[in-house]
């Protein structure tokens, strides 16, 4: 979608993968939430610096792109289970193929253009581990 | 308690409606359904309409103001119910309670949506509404993306091969044969199905639902006036549950509780269990999406539901078919398909549907929203 307002608020997060714990189950959420679905009003919410590292848990290749993706076709998105117990989608970046249970790290990368004057989205892709990645 | 019965069904062909628009649809299938009740429109005591996207796909919003004006039916109060692909059973599930609660005895429940006025990386965008904007769409995921993580997911996890998920577009397009509503009436082989054109690998053409335009109604009494109409068919029971909006944020991806726990509701409700539902229609907007919902209805064990498939269970003739009007491969506008699936379902137990199983007497239908964030699950019975 695009929004400025929507891409400055996430900016942060999205650049840094910064997202919530709740300090009173331990639990941590990647995206961020504000409100702890387990503890509720107990919870106690609280910033939490994510490594970036994880494992596939599952992945497709995208031939068909909705708009604004078009000419990024093919490309390959997972479900990324990271270290510190959140599950996050992300495109992994091309090199080498995408497997389940592979190890991933994160590459900060161009995300989309909104057209030729529009916002340029930036953000975190991933890319299997020890290898290089292309773009 | 008040029970509920449908007395009336209609339903428009399902279709790329390019000489028609939403409004059109929706009057066409409100009109079907009175006529089928035997009724008039000043009869009717209240609209709920099931849409999914009105606003994205044809720019129109306060759709049921405008579904009741075209309809003639003003100033009946007309409510707007939304849970993506869900919308339909919603509509369908407030209409239900609003008539539990004694306000009114006879209602009409409608979904319809408009998909093809707009171009398909525009309408792809649009159903992605249907999932995490911020954590899914903005990275370029798609539905049939979604359902491919699932499917993969599946895949590796219970040894699903391509061959044996191709039987579930097969056996829908094999029944769709007879439905002369059906967007697409030709026979797909499996060689065809593993040779369509990857959308999201793993998932192929011929393993999605297509996009449609149509529009679907049906008229629900209270059990107060019920003996007043031939063959009504009883709502035994009405389940709907809730799940995370983004499918990552879900412990497991072969499975939706959503559907399990709507489910759990609606059989104990009927009082009924899985093994006494004799005809049903499942939400296979992806083909994997039939087998996760033999597994979550109880239809099969965990990692069986194929079984259903390669045993030929599910085909008509066999003890459980499923789609028998082709389900969602032969058409799917979002808004509509939960009302067109309890309209399969009315059919069938009247013993007019166009692909007729022999004498049912319950019956099930599964609609969800997204990857599963709104399930709903209704129970239909001969018997009140």
């Amino acid at each position: 979608m695009e929004s400025a307002p929507l891409y400055w608020r996430l900016k942060r997060q999205k650049y840094n993968l910064i997202g919530t714990r709740c300090v009173t189950c331990g639990e941590s959420f990647f995206p961020p939430r504000s409100f702890c679905p387990t503890c509720r009003r107990r919870g106690r919410i609280e910033e939490f610096q994510f490594s970036g590292k994880g494992e596939i848990t599952s992945y497709t290749i995208i031939k068909s792109a909705p708009k604004g993706f078009e000419q990024f076709a093919p490309y390959t998105v997972a479900i990324i289970k990271l270290d510190e117990g959140a599950l996050i989608s992300g495109q992994v970046v091309q090199g080498t193929p995408a497997t389940i249970g592979g190890r991933v790290v994160p590459v900060f990368r161009k995300m989309y253009e909104e057209g030729k004057e529009g916002i340029i989205h930036y953000g975190i892709k991933w890319q299997v581990d020890g290898t290089a990645a292309e773009k | 308690m008040t029970d509920v019965a449908i007395v009336g069904v209609g339903c428009t062909k399902m279709d790329e409606h390019w000489t028609k628009s939403l409004r059109d649809l929706s009057t066409e299938a409100g009109a079907l359904a009175v006529k089928d009740a035997g009724l008039d429109g000043k009869d009717i005591q209240a609209l709920y309409v099931g849409n999914m996207s009105s606003g994205r796909f044809i720019g129109q919003e306060h759709l049921a103001a405008l579904a009741a004006d075209q309809a003639g039916l003003i100033p009946i109060p007309a409510t707007r119910c939304e849970a993506a692909c869900a919308s339909g059973s919603l509509a369908f599930r407030k209409a239900c309670l609003a008539i539990k609660s004694g306000e009114y005895d006879i209602i009409m429940a409608a979904g319809g949506e408009k998909m093809t006025d707009i171009k398909g990386p525009e309408a792809i965008a649009a159903l992605m509404g249907a999932a995490d904007q911020e954590w899914e769409s903005a990275i370029g995921l798609t539905f049939t993306g979604l359902y491919a993580l699932m499917a993969r997911a599946y895949m590796n996890t219970y040894g699903l091969t391509r061959d044996e998920l191709s039987q579930v577009p097969i056996k829908n397009h094999f029944h769709g044969l007879k439905n002369p509503l059906a967007q697409f009436r030709f026979e797909v082989t499996a060689e065809q199905v593993a040779r369509s054109a990857m959308i999201a690998d793993p998932l192929r053409l011929l393993d999605c639902s297509p996009i449609t335009d149509g529009a679907a109604a049906v008229i629900l009494v209270s059990d107060r006036v019920a003996d007043r109409f031939k063959n009504p068919i009883w709502v035994k029971g009405s389940g709907q549950a809730s799940g995370t909006l983004a499918l990552h944020d879900r412990p497991s991806l072969t499975e939706i509780p959503a559907t399990q726990i709507a489910a759990k509701r609606a059989y104990d409700q009927a009082g009924v269990g899985p093994q006494d539902i004799e005809v049903a229609e499942v939400h296979d907007c992806f083909s994997i999406e039939e087998i996760l919902a033999y597994e979550d209805l109880g239809f099969a064990p965990k990692g069986k539901g194929k079984d259903l498939l390669l045993n030929k269970d599910t085909w008509i003739g066999g003890r459980l078919p499923v789609n028998t009007d082709g389900g969602l491969k032969l058409g799917h506008p979002v808004g509509a398909t939960g009302i067109k699936q309890l309209i399969e379902i009315v059919r069938q137990l009247r013993g007019d549907a166009y692909n007729q199983v022999k004498d049912p007497r319950i019956g099930l239908t599964h609609n969800i929203g997204g990857t599963g964030a709104t399930a709903l699950v209704h129970i239909l019975g001969k018997e009140r």
